[in-house]
C-alpha cells in the first residue's frame, strides 16, 4: 500500500468530511400485524428491538476499527398504513411505539410512518395522514413520508391537497421548536422502497424481512478534488474527475454494508450512491456546482452541471458496488447544505430554479423554509408540480417544504443538526385553490410519443 | 488482519521507538514502516499484523488516539480493509 494513498484516504476524512452518513436497517413489520393495536404495537416493539439490538453497537464500531465516522444509525420499517389498516385505532400509538424503540436502541431516526395512495386511499391511509401532525410533534425520531404520485399511476390530486394541508399543521403544531414536524414529513412521487435517507426511508413490501442499507456522504471530496482542477479543463474530463471520486466514495459504501451486514448477521441491501451534503462548511453540492465555474449556485447554466453531476456520481458509483439501490444522486437539500444556504440568502437561488434543478437530480425540492402565511393550496400546488416532473420523467421527486409560522420572507429557520438552517424564501402567492379543489386524479402519462 | 498506523505531527526524537513499544505490549507485530516530510509534517504510515493482538482493534485504537494527543501527534490506527476497498479493484 503507497504511503500517497494512506493519506489521500484519511485526507478525504479528516479535512474532506468523508463520512458514512447512514447505516439504515430496514425491517418488515408484515409479521407484527394484528387485529388488535396494543399487541400489533407490542409485536413491533419486540421485533425492532430484538432485530436492531446491536445496530448502533455494530455503526460505532466501525467507526473506530476502519477510522471513518459512521454519523447516523437508523431504522425504516414497513409503511405503518398496512398496519393501520389491520388493526384499526388510533395511528398515533404506532408513532409513539417507534419512538420508543428509538429511544431503547439509541437510534438517531425511525422512518416508515408512511402510507402509499398514488393511486387511491386504501383502508387506514387516511387515517394515517392525518394523524402525522400529532405523530410528529409528540416524537422527536420517527419519520413520515406520503408517496401521492407514480409515473405508473399517474397522481392523486386528492392527497395532493390534503397533503398542503397536513404540512401546514405539522408547522403549526411544532412552532415553538423551529417548526420540526413539516422538516420529518416527505412528499413523494415515485418513491423507492429501499431508501436509507431520511426523511423518506421506509422498508417497501418487496424487500426481504431484514437488510441493512447504505448511504454516503462525499460532496466535500468531489469538490476538493474539482478545486484542484485545471479552470480550462473541458467538462467531459470534470465528469470524469467526478467518476473517478465517486467509485472511491462509493467502495466506503459498499465496505461498511459488507462488514454490517456480516456482524450483524443480516443480508446486505443496498449502497445508496446520493451525494448527501451537511450544513458543514465545504461539504457542500452547491460548492461542487461553482467549482464547475459558476459564480453562485442558481446561475444559468446550474441544472446542467447538476445533470453532469448527477449521472457522473452514478457512473462512478456502479462500477464501485454491485448492490446500488436508493435514491442514487445528488441531494440539494436547502438548509442542509452551506452553499445553497448562501445562495438562497442572496436571492440568486429562487424556488423556480430549484425546481427545474430537480428534473434533473435526485429527488426534489427539499429543507425549503416559506413563509408562514403560505396557504395549503399553494403548498399543494408546489407538491403537485413536483409531483407532475417525477411522473413525467419516471424519476423519484419529492417535496419537503416547512412552513415557518410566525416568520417572514428575509428571517432565518434553524433546526439545528444535520438539519441545518435556512433562509425563508419568496414563494409566490397566485391562488391556485379552484384547480387543488377539484381533486380526482391526473391520469398516468404515455410511455410513448417522448417529446 | 492487518492495520495501517499512521502518525501526523512535527518531528521529534523517539516517535517511531514509542509506537513500535506500544505494538509490542499488545503482541502486534510490524510488517512495514514508511516515513517522509510531507508539507513540513513528520508523516509515517506502518503496516501491522493483528493476528496475536491482545486486545481489541477498537480500543487499540482509541489507546493510540489518546496516547497522540498526550504527545501532539495525531496517531491513528485503522483497518487495512478501508485502503484497499477505496484503491484497489
Amino acid at each position: 500500500m503507497q504511503t500517497k494513498e494512506i493519506l489521500e484516504t484519511i485526507k478525504m476524512i479528516d479535512e474532506e468530511y468523508l463520512d458514512i452518513r447512514t447505516i439504515t436497517m430496514g425491517i418488515s413489520l408484515l409479521d407484527c400485524m394484528d387485529t388488535d393495536i396494543d399487541k400489533s404495537c407490542e409485536k413491533i416493539k419486540k421485533k425492532i428491538c430484538s432485530k436492531a439490538k446491536d445496530l448502533v453497537k455494530v455503526g460505532n464500531e466501525f467507526g473506530k476499527e476502519y477510522g471513518i465516522p459512521v454519523v447516523n444509525k437508523r431504522i425504516s420499517v414497513t409503511p405503518i398504513s398496512m398496519l393501520v389498516a389491520v388493526s384499526g385505532g388510533d395511528p398515533v400509538k404506532y408513532a409513539l411505539t417507534l419512538e420508543e424503540c428509538a429511544q431503547e436502541l439509541g437510534v438517531d431516526f425511525i422512518g416508515g410512518f408512511s402510507a402509499l395512495v398514488q393511486k387511491g386511499y386504501a383502508s387506514g391511509d387516511k387515517e394515517l395522514i392525518e394523524a402525522i401532525p400529532e405523530a410528529l410533534a409528540k416524537t422527536q425520531h420517527v419519520c413520515a413520508s406520503v408517496n401521492v404520485g407514480s409515473t405508473k399511476a399517474g397522481i392523486n390530486m386528492d392527497a395532493v391537497k390534503q397533503m398542503g394541508r397536513i404540512i401546514k399543521e405539522c408547522a403549526q403544531l411544532t412552532k415553538d421548536d423551529h417548526c420540526l414536524g413539516a422538516a420529518k414529513l416527505v412528499v413523494f412521487c415515485n418513491a423507492v422502497e429501499d431508501n436509507p435517507f431520511m426523511a423518506g426511508a421506509f422498508h417497501g413490501v418487496g424487500e426481504a424481512d431484514c437488510v441493512i442499507n447504505v448511504g454516503v456522504s462525499g460532496p466535500g471530496v468531489v469538490r476538493a478534488v474539482l478545486a484542484k482542477a485545471d479552470k480550462t479543463l473541458p467538462m467531459d474530463k470534470i465528469a470524469d474527475l467526478i467518476k473517478r471520486t465517486a467509485f472511491k466514495i462509493t467502495r466506503m459504501g459498499q465496505l461498511v454494508g459488507t462488514v454490517a451486514s456480516e456482524k450483524l448477521g443480516v443480508p446486505f441491501g443496498i449502497v445508496d450512491l446520493s451525494l448527501a451534503p451537511t450544513p458543514a462548511i465545504g461539504d457542500s453540492v452547491a460548492y461542487i456546482l461553482e467549482e464547475m465555474g459558476l459564480e453562485t449556485c442558481g446561475a444559468y447554466g446550474t441544472t446542467a452541471c447538476l445533470a453532469m453531476l448527477n449521472d457522473a456520481v452514478k457512473k462512478g458509483g456502479v462500477m464501485a458496488t454491485s448492490n446500488v439501490g436508493g435514491l442514487s444522486g445528488a441531494f440539494i437539500p436547502v438548509s442542509e447544505d452551506a452553499g445553497m444556504i448562501h445562495a438562497a440568502k442572496t436571492g440568486v437561488l429562487s424556488l423556480e430554479k430549484l425546481e427545474a434543478m430537480t428534473a434533473v437530480c435526485s429527488v426534489g425540492l427539499d429543507m425549503i423554509v416559506v413563509p408562514g402565511d403560505t396557504s395549503a393550496s399553494i403548498i399543494s400546488g408546489v407538491i403537485a408540480d413536483e409531483a407532475a416532473i417525477g411522473m413525467v420523467n419516471s424519476k423519484t421527486t419529492a417535496v419537503r417544504i416547512i412552513p415557518a409560522i410566525g416568520k417572514e420572507v428575509g428571517e432565518e429557520l434553524d433546526f439545528g443538526g444535520l438539519l441545518g438552517s435556512g433562509p425563508v424564501m419568496p414563494i409566490r402567492q397566485t391562488q391556485n385553490d379552484v384547480m387543488i379543489n377539484r381533486g380526482g386524479r391526473i391520469p398516468a402519462p404515455l410511455q410513448s410519443l417522448k417529446n | 488482519m492487518k492495520a495501517i498506523i499512521t502518525v501526523i505531527g512535527k518531528d521529534k526524537v523517539g516517535i517511531l521507538a514509542m509506537i513500535a513499544n506500544e505494538c509490542a505490549k499488545a503482541n502486534i507485530n510490524v510488517l512495514d514502516v514508511s516515513q517522509t516530510i510531507v508539507d513540513g509534517f513528520f508523516t509515517m504510515t506502518m503496516s501491522v499484523d493483528l493476528e496475536n493482538m491482545e486486545t481489541s482493534l477498537s480500543s487499540f485504537s482509541d489507546h493510540m488516539d489518546q496516547l497522540g494527543k498526550e504527545k501532539d501527534l495525531v496517531i491513528r490506527v485503522m483497518h487495512q480493509d478501508i485502503f484497499d476497498s477505496m484503491h484497489k479493484i
